[in-house]
């Protein structure tokens, strides 16, 4: 019994070095592992905020009808209705947060004919042209009014 | 005070564990819910594209490339153009992602159409899988999104993903991909993409809200994902979808 207990030292020093190093482990891991990692799964919960934070560029519709009333109810109107206004415009957040700075207006050769140039790949239903033989060199803003487009 | 070498052995043990038993205490209570308005637990986010009604303007892709400062020659969302002569392997072109449409006209006599494509936000993501590091998650709101501060570059997910959805940002050198624009729909606005939309083929779709009008679309319309036999779960779905599709 005695020689049992006179051994036992090859044991507990072990275990002693064992003990310190899990909590070795267990120190660097808090101090390396970000805060709350692991809350909502395998990542940083912090990355969410890091995505949000990204700026708008795009207002949204709901912000411009806000002042631009006109334009808005002649495009309800028509048949843009369902196209919003940055779609044509381009992206206006700056403006609509400081209306000081004022856009520049659209090219429009190159904006209609993207959508309305005629195209075998494009579906049946959407009105198409061959803008070479549909204006004969005329701008389409010379016979359509792009905020609703019927003659 | 005389101290043996066991004495300075058991103190030592015994702060080790009250250290790291305080370190694990705090990491455990400092874990904070962001108290907003926004609640993520109330959404579940897809899309869903309506073939029939793309006109390959490529209003998306330019509207994607503003909204969120996508490097040129990269793209977070593409159209693509499918030619598909009766017997032959489909012609598919996409040329700089459709950022200017497609300037080329489309052959006659061929079954032609657009597809737009961009992240499919699986909920059994593999590039979510591959992550060595917990950079790239699928976000309790259904949006796969990348740590860009954690994320180490090893492009792993980029050769992961069965849609090629993902690239490595030249700049920061970490991934980047489609976020379903995470900053605008967690404020109530829809994607730059869909946004710009003319002809509202893109919608974006809250599938946890019971009035989002997609229910009655998924209801009314015969849909499919891309790459079905994938199982990655992809929550873009798409009507009217050609078997020619890759």
């Amino acid at each position: 019994m005695r020689r049992l207990f006179q051994n036992s030292g090859h044991l507990i020093r072990p275990a002693l070095v064992l003990v310190a190093g899990v909590g070795a482990f267990l120190l660097i891991r808090a101090a390396v592992v970000p805060k709350a990692f692991g809350q909502y799964g395998h990542y940083r919960p912090a990355a969410l905020d890091l995505v949000r934070q990204h700026p708008l560029a795009y207002a949204g519709q709901e912000q411009c009808v806000m002042c631009h009333e006109e334009q808005a109810n002649a495009r309800k109107a028509g048949k843009h209705a369902h196209v919003a206004c940055e779609a044509c415009h381009g992206p206006l957040a700056a403006h609509a947060s400081a209306p000081s700075i004022k856009p520049k207006l659209p090219d429009v050769a190159g904006l209609c004919r993207r959508c309305h140039e005629k195209d075998a790949a494009k579906p049946e239903w959407f009105p198409q042209v061959a803008t070479a033989e549909h204006s004969g060199g005329m701008k389409c803003t010379d016979c359509h009014q792009p905020h609703n487009p019927h003659l | 005070m005389d101290i043996t070498r066991r004495d300075l052995f058991q103190i030592g043990g015994k702060l080790l564990v009250l250290a790291s038993v305080g370190a694990t205490l705090e990491q455990i209570m400092g874990a904070e819910a962001p108290s907003e308005a926004y609640r993520m637990a109330d959404h579940w986010w897809g899309m869903i594209i309506d073939i029939d009604k793309c006109i390959g303007c490529g209003n998306c892709v330019r509207g994607c490339a503003r909204e969120n400062g996508v490097p040129a020659g990269y793209f977070r969302t593409w159209v693509e153009r499918y030619q598909v002569a009766e017997g032959q392997q489909p012609v598919v072109d996409s040329p700089d992602g459709a950022m200017n449409g497609f300037p080329a006209p489309t052959r006659e006599g061929v079954k032609a159409f657009f597809v737009p494509k961009l992240c499919n936000q699986c909920a059994e993501s593999p590039c979510v899988q591959v992550c060595p590091v917990g950079a790239t998650f699928v976000s309790p709101d259904g949006v796969v999104l990348v740590d860009r501060e954690y994320c180490l570059g090893c492009r792993y997910c980029v050769q992961a993903c069965p849609y090629g959805c993902r690239y490595l940002h030249p700049e920061t050198r970490t991934v980047d991909k489609c976020t379903l624009c995470y900053h605008r729909i967690t404020q109530g606005l829809t994607t730059a993409c869909c946004e710009n939309c003319p002809t509202g083929a893109r919608q974006l779709v809250d599938f946890k809200n019971p009035r989002d009008p997609a229910h009655e679309f998924l209801r009314k319309n015969k849909v499919e994902v891309l790459k079905p036999y994938m199982a990655t779960r992809a929550k873009v779905y798409y009507k009217n979808l050609d078997g020619s599709v890759r």
